[in-house]
């Protein structure tokens, strides 16, 4: 029973969903097995700030319709993690933030109405930085979550219990945010695959608002082919968000399985961004990169140098934008119609509003928020905010120029391997150059894949980065699923299967522990 | 060399409705000093004959037809109000006058 | 604290007057600006319980998004071809950020830069028969806040309320709006060329469709900014911005009433500041509200869950081509359609009325009738009440009531009674007369009767009248009336009683 429920876990998102389709596995055993999971190792990763109590009672249901014959969609029954971030009827939806504690929405995400749709099972929330205004999950108000390869080191962010929970085998799937890499990043240090869409791909409705002119939500998995799956579902116009994209989108599923199965890059244009390979980047980040080359190389693809010269300016474009935007978005949490209150006899509403906010917000959204109040402000929105969205159009033009010579773009994911927990947290500077690779992707709203490419000298993953065109996020699934059958051929599975097993209760403990270069 | 004060951190603050601790306006004041240093290349950069983009892509006109929709019910707007009269969201004395 | 004022005329000997205004005008469309919640200045929805037309975009939840109003984009091009201005090819929301308790996201979404119609003209008429030509700076698309109540503290007013309560139902409606150019040159007129601007909006959206236009519900709100400079004075003086003046006549008197005030400080070598300041109708006075601070930084950016307006030439000479008729020109034309003397339209005019006249001739009087009734009875009761006359009653109820009375089935006494129901809400004109059993006896025979009997009781004016005497036959006639409770028709009666008395 112990052994069936780890292997459960244990297989990748598409092998579940098979299995249970084809009645071989009922989804309240899949879901029980990573409540198992989740309840075996949760108390020390912290992915979750909330375990779906009706899971069980949803599986149940699924299971029944498929007795009763009824037509379900492929991946019906398997479970799924969801960020915070989103709006969910009957589950608190707190992005993170004290100040929404306990708020549970009177309404569903459009992503997370569609999973349910296709009939998806919410194993719960998971934790994210404060209002995802963070590169490490440790500016959640609930507390940090660890990276599942080292507890001692950050798991990314803002998404990090969703990458987390994936690389720790506790969800199959799991869906994220994306405003300046909150998927790619964490991705790329917990060893798993994320995706942030084509802007407007996926809908914002329902998704709580950092910046809402770079927020995305996309898949988080541990295979290529099972963020596909999931992107599936949740891509395509929604008519309550205006910023939605109304177009026909390919299957991304066809393309993952067709590039898994070609083995090849044969005529693929490769790109390496000459800006995003540069000095901030670790040598052993720098030395998996260069393998990883060698292997598209290798599959066909030719690989050239571009440059994207305006990307030196992007850091600071980002950090303009995001925190003016942010700072109006988060106006609304000012505990007159939900959140914290915090109250005086005798105060008035703009004293009670003030102290709410003061009491709810953590430090590094009241920088952003202030920032940001100051980025827009009178006398300085021309030279702060107005100059950020210039920049935002020279990026664009370098990504218009760059993809007029390759097909993709690609960079590591991330400058370093997973850091330890509070080692950049008093220094916002250093925390925010963290996003200098992934950040271009959300001025621009391009579609970006982060997907593993080794370990680097401390054991820790070390993630890649494919870019595409706008609307061409097809591609980064296609070249994506090669690229990750060529490098787990040469490791002898993907990178997810190596990671430490965490001290597993229910495993019986098998706590391999990879320790160099896995690519080497 | 930015030079944000602390009275400008402070007018900031009441901008946007944060009661700030005076430490709190302390480290801001030398944060966001060195966060604006930081990003103020932006200045540089794009002259007046780049067009800003407020929006990755370019779309216009996207409207929605007259028809009503789906509303609240009172139980589902009041469940997370801080305070309520069973009708009405309540709030206590209102210093300032609407806009 | 009373405010010192000028005497009028000396204040405009001594300075001249530059106005400037702010209309607000609701739009009438099924739902809300950005969202499919029900829209209360729709008529379907009037009257909602609190906080019952309200979606997560109304409350500003958290993941909510707004999506624009497809009718709400259409009402506003015509609104601004109606004011004479260009259509921008492409425009954009802006966030207006401010914290109050009534804007549930604490931004407003409206337009700054980029409005949807810039550079019009409005043409009135005043009652001089002046022409005056209101220039239009632009009219842009926005949203409305929700409502407070305040509750505790003596005046139920923000001061001294020890709480409030919020009803979003409204936040959301959509707006439109309009805001003048200065205005130059109005002088001694200033007040009525207010008072008439306002009414040129009400009569325009009316002749749209596109808003009930009812000040008093709000559907129309203006702000009005007064400011005056020295005769000879190039430089402009201080303004002050009078806010949600909701009546017509309060328009006229706030204006007045700022001019007086203003004159008598500047007078005094005083200065203006530069303020909101509120209406009272009870006092008929202006007090100071919020000064203009550096707390006015709204930290406009454009709105970027919302992508730009781009209104196809196409659909714009289409909202063209429907537009009625602008106000003077309509005003010409009604006048002659209606046959009304100068003195009979201009009363029309100056009561504000030509729209329900104008409605009550729709729904079936003759006009002369429509007019008699508004300037009349109705205008009595209006005034007597110090509210709008198009607030008492619907001009299909007016019409309805000359019917009864063209039908003979109310007498002009009665149908003044029925009036009165109406005004108390009892119903239409025929359901107050059915209630109060007020109904023109037409039973002959019960007429004659009491003639007879009326004649018996007083002989020597029987005599009277058998000698020629005819207008003694009044004391009989009221006599029959009297006993008939008012139900006769006196003219009938009249008949009768000479009838009888000459048998
Ligand atoms: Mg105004
Ligand atoms: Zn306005």
């Amino acid at each position: 029973m112990e052994q069936a429920a780890t292997d459960l876990t244990r297989l990748a998102g598409h092998e579940l969903a098979a299995r249970i389709a084809s009645g071989d596995v009922s989804s309240v055993e899949a879901t029980q097995a990573h409540l198992d999971r989740i309840a075996a190792v949760d108390g020390e990763l912290h992915a979750f700030l909330h375990v779906n109590d009706g899971a069980l009672e949803q599986a149940r249901a699924i299971d029944e319709r498929r007795a009763r014959g009824e037509q379900l969609h492929e991946l019906a029954g398997s479970p799924v993690a969801i960020k915070d971030v989103l709006c969910t009827i009957g589950m608190p939806s707190t992005s993170g933030s004290r100040i929404l504690e306990g708020w549970v929405p009177p309404y569903d995400a459009t992503v997370v109405a569609r999973l349910k749709a296709a009939g998806l099972v919410a194993l719960g929330k998971t934790n994210m930085d404060e209002f995802a205004m963070g590169s490490s999950t440790e500016h959640s108000a609930y507390g940090p979550t660890r990276n599942p390869w080292d507890p001692e080191r950050i798991p990314g962010g803002s998404g990090g219990g969703s990458a987390a929970a994936v690389a720790a085998f506790e969800a199959p799937f799991a869906v994220g945010s994306d405003t300046g890499g909150s998927i790619r990043q964490p991705a790329a240090v917990t060893g798993t695959v994320g995706v942030k869409p084509t802007y407007g791909g996926v809908s914002r409705y329902g998704a709580i608002a950092l910046a809402s002119s770079l927020d995305q939500v996309g898949p988080v998995t541990r295979t290529v082919l099972d963020s596909a799956l999931i992107h599936d579902v949740i891509g395509g116009h929604d008519p309550h968000d205006s910023t939605s994209l109304d177009r026909e989108w390919p299957s991304f599923t066809a393309a993952a399985r067709e590039g898994a199965a070609s083995g090849s890059l044969a005529g693929l244009r490769v790109g390496v961004v000459k800006e995003l390979d540069s000095e901030g980047i670790a040598p052993d980040v720098q030395a998996r990169f260069q393998e990883t080359v060698q292997v598209l190389t290798d599959a066909g693809a030719e690989v050239v140098e571009v440059s994207c010269p305006s990307f030196e300016y992007s850091v600071a474009a980002y950090y303009l934008i995001l925190p003016a935007e942010a700072s109006s978005n988060l106006a609304r949490f000012d505990s007159v119609r939900f959140g914290l209150r915090v109250e005086q006899q005798g105060q008035t509403v703009e004293d009670v509003m003030a102290a709410s906010r003061e009491a709810g917000f953590g430090p590094e959204v009241k920088r952003r928020i202030i920032l940001g109040t100051y980025a827009l402000s009178a006398g300085y929105y021309d030279a702060y905010y107005g100059s950020a969205q210039k920049v935002r159009t020279l990026i664009q033009r370098d990504f218009d120029a760059a993809f007029e010579q390759v097909d993709l773009l690609i960079s590591p994911a991330a400058p370093t391997t997973a850091f330890k927990l509070g080692e950049k947290i008093n220094d916002p500077l250093a925390m925010y150059v963290n996003d200098i690779t992934t950040i271009p992707a959300n001025l621009a709203g391009i579609p970006g894949m982060g997907l593993p490419m080794g370990l680097g000298d401390d054991g820790m993953p070390v993630g890649l980065q494919l870019l595409a065109p706008m609307f061409e996020d097809e591609r980064l699934y296609r070249a994506g699923a090669t690229i990750e059958a060529l490098l787990a051929e040469r490791w002898g599975g993907i990178l997810t299967s190596r990671a430490p097993a965490l001290r597993d209760a229910a495993s019986g403990g098998s706590s391999g522990t990879s320790t160099n270069g896995a690519a080497a | 060399m930015s030079e944000i004060t602390r009275e400008q951190v402070q007018h900031l603050a009441g901008l946007a409705r944060i009661a700030l601790t005076d430490d709190e306006v302390t480290s801001l004041t030398t944060e966001l000093s060195q966060i604006v240093d930081a990003i103020a290349t932006v200045r540089e950069v794009a002259g007046d004959d780049v067009p800003a983009t407020s929006h990755p892509v370019p779309m216009a006109n996207v409207l929605r037809a007259d028809e009503a929709g789906e509303t609240l019910t009172h139980a589902e707007a009041f469940a997370g109000a801080p305070s309520h009269d069973g009708e009405r969201f309540r709030v206590s004395a209102i210093l300032g006058e609407e806009q | 604290m009373k405010a010192k004022l000028m005497d009028f005329d000396k204040a405009l000997e001594l300075f001249e007057p530059v106005l400037g205004f702010e209309v607000h005008v609701e739009l009438g469309t099924s739902t809300k600006m950005f969202s499919a919640a029900p829209n209360p200045a729709h008529p379907e929805f009037h009257g909602a319980e609190p906080n019952t037309l309200i979606d997560p975009l109304s409350l500003g939840l958290p993941g909510s998004l707004p999506v624009t109003n497809e009718t709400a984009v259409r009402y506003s091009i015509s609104l601004g071809l109606a004011l004479g201005c260009q259509i921008a090819t492409s425009c954009r929301f802006a966030r207006k950020n401010y914290f109050y308790p009534d804007t549930p996201k604490n931004y407003q979404i409206s337009q700054y830069d980029e409005p949807i119609a810039f550079e019009g003209a409005v043409e009135i008429e005043l009652a001089s028969g002046r022409q005056v030509t209101v220039p239009i700076e632009r009219a842009h698309m926005e949203e409305d806040a929700g409502k407070l109540t305040h509750v505790g503290g003596s005046t139920g007013r923000i001061q001294g309320a020890e709480y409030s309560l919020v009803d979003y139902n409204r936040a959301g409606v959509p707006l439109v709006e309009i805001v003048t150019h200065m205005i130059f040159g109005a002088e001694h007129d200033a007040p009525e060329l207010a008072r008439a601007y306002v009414g040129a909006i009400r009569d325009i959206v009316l002749s749209l469709g596109i808003s009930e236009a009812r000040m008093e519900r709000g559907n129309l709100r203006c702000d009005a900014n007064v400011s005056l400079r020295p005769r000879g004075s190039q430089q402009l003086g201080t303004r002050t911005e009078t806010k949600n003046v909701n009546s017509m006549r309060s328009v006229e008197r706030a204006v007045r009433y700022e001019i007086q005030r203003q004159a008598a400080i500047l007078a005094d070598g005083g200065t203006i500041t530069q303020e909101t300041r509120h209406w009272h109708e009870d006092t008929g006075e202006t007090s100071p509200g919020r000064p203009k601070s550096d707390a006015d930084d709204y930290r406009y950016f454009p709105e970027p869950d919302l992508l730009p307006v781009e209104p196809s030439r196409e659909l714009v000479e289409e909202l063209r081509a429907a537009l009625p008729e602008q106000p003077v020109a309509r005003k010409r034309r009604l006048k002659a359609e209606w046959g009304f003397s100068d003195l009979e339209f201009q009363d029309v005019v100056n009561g504000d009325m030509l729209h329900v006249v104008e409605a009550t001739v729709a729904a079936g009087a003759a006009p002369q009738s429509a007019r008699k009734w508004w300037t009349g009875e109705i205008a009595r009761v209006a005034n007597e009440r110090g509210v709008e006359a198009a607030s008492l009653v619907e001009p299909a109820h007016v019409a309805e009531l000359q019917r009864l009375i063209d039908e003979r089935t109310l007498s002009d006494r009665l149908a003044r009674q029925a009036l009165e129901g109406v005004m108390a809400g009892e119903g239409s004109p025929a359901e107050v007369a059915e209630a109060r059993g007020l109904k023109v006896v037409t039973d002959e025979s019960a007429l004659v009767a009491a003639v007879d009997e009326a004649l018996a009781a007083q002989p020597d004016v029987l005599a009277k009248i058998r000698d020629g005497k005819v207008q003694a036959a009044g004391a009989v006639i009221g006599a029959v009336m009297k006993a008939m409770r008012g139900q006769a028709d006196a003219a009938r009666v009249r008949e009768i009683v000479l009838e009888r008395a000459a048998g």
